[in-house]
């Protein structure tokens, strides 16, 4: 069976906090039957203080989907609802001492959970457009749909383009076929035909501009560039917008559908690729939420001196 | 803790009278069967008794009828290319949606390079429609392969008389028999099975070594080609060691045929009308009155199977699960699929297989903790209302998350 960790068998075989919470004022459910993990939340909150004083799981699914229940509970007691949402998939993993890739979506479901709590706590209407596919790439988990969107996206042409973009087929190269398989079905819509001997897209460089920008101009370059990406995020009812740029690192506030969805974070590697071809440097995208309170706090003494 | 094996349609322990007729031909009688020397002479005599063995079980006519492979997929594999191999003219295939995936991704494969694949569905009970299956039969088809018997639900499909069908309408018949061999009596010579698959592993015989029948005079292609072994109809040089193994294990199934089909079959009576009559909302899967007598595949609804595997794993207890989480996929078991058991049963479906080393002593002991693993994993279910001990009302409409 899975090689779990003795932390998911400790928390599979004595769960804490099983069960749903008395007087709950905030209910996350997520998940889907027919996947067999699904999981409500229910946590109470102190109105005042955004405190979450207790919390509560019933989960459908599996060891690990149970252990990942639990493990949230634990971590988010205490928090406030903002601490809350800092927890990320990693987090619960992390402090399960990791999870096998197939298994790691049990720990997105917990997050989910957590942020469809939340939004039931606020009135918020919580959405989550993720799908999830087969998964393909067992040594970086990475799906079909997430390939098949990437290959859609980036009109990639060649197993090197996905790995390129996705990782998927970066490690042991056994899910090659899976991949071209997948590039020869998404070719086709296109009304290509997938050529196994077709070179890789080019490599960023080869796009460089040759004039250096001044500080203002780049900023405004890598806005234009990030623009660009918001039709298609309405579309989806989501919304990106540029919040600021320390040197390679451009912070990005994601609102609506695409804040916090499994999506975002294709979303981002995506707006990212665009902005390292067009401005040919290494720029990283990190949501606004990540960034270092410090570093605020020098530019506005920069500012005032 | 106890030490109890209910997961014998995975794979069985290797009998120790098997093992000890294997021995030999790892040392002292390491020849090569296609030697002429002393070395070679006992070896290819065991290897001659050994097909003989295989033959007697399954009633073939002649022992030529045996052709000795690595396993059950590599004679499935080699009898569907080789049906489409030697009639290049005949583009569909005949199957059903509950095969092993050694057929199923075979033929996935198959579909993609051009061959129209009918999958039969199956019944609530996991049964054939026959009336339908007739209406496929055309000299279109170049094979039907259909399990002789389920893997999960051990369900028996009617093989002996899809097979006269087949042969009446003039396309060739392959039987995926990895899981019937040993525990049901079988007469081949008296039917018109074309090709069988035959898994060692299952029927106490060590793994990497499974048996093509090919009735004589089936037209037939190679999968391997090269040396002479096998008359030339499957290359490599003999597993001889398994060989005489898989020999010895025939033997024993046609002695153990009876306590087969009567004390084991009690055990698997006993311990799932124990479950059913002890644990509410649980059901057996498949046709009940056709199944293979070691076999019971039992749906817990509400909950979800490797959560399940993973407590009685924990109470000593072996059993293997339909889940979706036991494979790394999504979708619950296919069978299940097709047997249309809704997703709250499907997830959470255990499978118990039988042998005879197993014993009323371990039904017992499963019976003793089952109704507590089902009562703990169920107070965690949002489907479940834990202070009236029953199921939500509605459930698929009480507890319904978003997907993620």
């Amino acid at each position: 069976m899975w090689d779990y960790s003795d932390k998911v068998k400790d928390h599979f075989f004595n769960p804490k906090n099983a069960g749903a919470v008395e007087g709950a004022n905030a209910i996350g459910e997520v998940g889907s039957i027919s996947c067999g993990d699904a999981l409500r939340l229910t946590l109470k909150v102190n109105e005042d203080s955004e405190v979450i004083e207790d919390a509560g799981f019933q989960t459908f699914g599996c060891g690990s989907a149970i252990a990942s229940s639990s493990v949230l509970t634990e971590i988010i007691k205490g928090l406030t609802l903002d601490d809350a949402l800092k927890v990320t998939n990693q987090d619960i993993a992390a402090e399960l001492d990791g999870l096998p890739p197939e298994k790691m979506h049990c720990s997105v479901m917990g997050r989910e959970a957590l942020q469809a709590a939340v939004a039931n706590y606020r009135g918020e209407e919580w959405k989550d457009d993720h799908e999830e596919g087969a998964l393909v790439c067992k040594c970086f988990a990475i799906d079909a749909v997430m390939i098949e969107e990437m290959v859609w996206a980036n009109k990639l042409r060649t197993v090197e383009d996905v790995t390129n973009f996705t990782k998927a087929g970066g490690g042991c190269a056994a899910c090659h076929e899976d991949i071209e398989a997948i590039l020869e079905k998404v070719m086709k819509e296109r009304g290509e035909t997938f050529d196994p001997s077709a070179a890789p897209i080019e490599k960023v460089e080869a796009k460089a501009e040759k004039k250096p920008l001044t500080n203002l101009q780049r900023i405004k370059k890598i806005e234009e560039v990030i623009m660009s990406f918001r039709p298609q995020l309405m579309a989806d009812g989501g919304d990106v917008e540029l919040v600021e740029v320390i040197g390679n690192t451009a912070y990005v506030n994601m609102t609506g559908a695409c804040s916090g969805c499994q999506m975002s974070s294709m979303t981002i590697a995506g707006i990212q690729q665009r902005l390292m071809e067009v401005m040919a440097e290494f720029i990283k995208v990190v949501p606004a939420s990540q960034m270092p309170t410090s570093e605020l706090v020098n530019i506005k003494e920069v500012g005032h001196a | 803790m106890p030490d109890i094996y209910l997961d014998n349609n995975a794979t069985t322990k290797v009998d120790s009278v098997v093992v000890d007729a294997m021995i030999p031909f790892f040392t002292e009688q390491f020849g090569n069967p296609s030697s002429i020397h002393r070395f070679a002479d006992g070896v290819a005599k065991a290897i001659k008794k050994a097909r003989s063995q295989v033959q007697e079980l399954i009633g073939a006519e002649h022992d030529s009828e045996i052709i000795f492979t690595s396993c059950g997929t590599e004679s499935d594999s080699t009898a569907i290319l080789s049906a489409i191999k030697a009639q290049p003219n005949r583009k569909e295939i005949i199957t059903t949606a509950v095969e092993h995936p050694a057929i199923l991704n075979l033929v996935d494969n198959l579909e993609k390079e051009g061959y129209t694949i009918h999958r039969m569905p199956v019944d609530k009970c996991g049964r054939l429609n026959l009336d339908a299956y007739k209406n496929l039969l055309s000299d279109q088809v170049a094979i039907v392969s259909v399990m002789w018997a389920n893997n999960e639900t051990g369900t028996i499909f009617p093989v002996v008389e899809m097979a006269e069908m087949a042969n009446a309408a003039g396309v060739m018949f392959h039987t995926d028999a990895v899981q019937a061999v040993g525990k049901i009596p079988m007469m081949l010579q008296d039917t018109k099975i074309d090709m069988l698959s035959i898994s060692g592993h299952k029927l106490h015989a060590p793994k990497g070594i499974g048996v093509l029948y090919l009735r004589r005079g089936t037209r037939y292609r190679p999968l391997l080609r090269g040396g002479h072994q096998e008359r030339g109809r499957r290359a490599g040089t003999e597993n001889t060691a398994s060989i005489v193994g898989l020999g010895k294990a025939c033997e024993l199934a046609i002695e153990h045929m009876e306590y087969e089909n009567v004390q084991v079959k009690a055990m698997r009576d006993r311990l799932e009308q124990g479950i059913v009559e002890a644990i509410p909302h649980s059901f057996i899967t498949g046709d009940l009155n056709n199944r293979l007598p070691n076999t019971t595949d039992i749906a817990f609804e509400y909950i979800e199977g490797e959560a399940i595997l993973m407590l009685l794993n924990k109470a000593g207890i072996a059993a293997s699960s339909g889940s979706a989480c036991t494979s790394g996929s999504l979708e619950p078991s296919h069978v299940m699929r097709a047997m249309d058991i809704p997703y709250t049963a499907a997830h959470g479906t255990i499978r118990f297989s039988f042998s005879r080393y197993n014993s009323m002593s371990d039904v017992d002991e499963v019976l003793k903790v089952m109704p507590s693993i089902v009562a703990t994993l169920r107070k965690l279910s949002p489907y479940w209302d834990s202070i009236n001990n029953e199921p939500v009302a509605d459930p698929e409409q009480a507890f319904q998350p978003s997907y993620a």
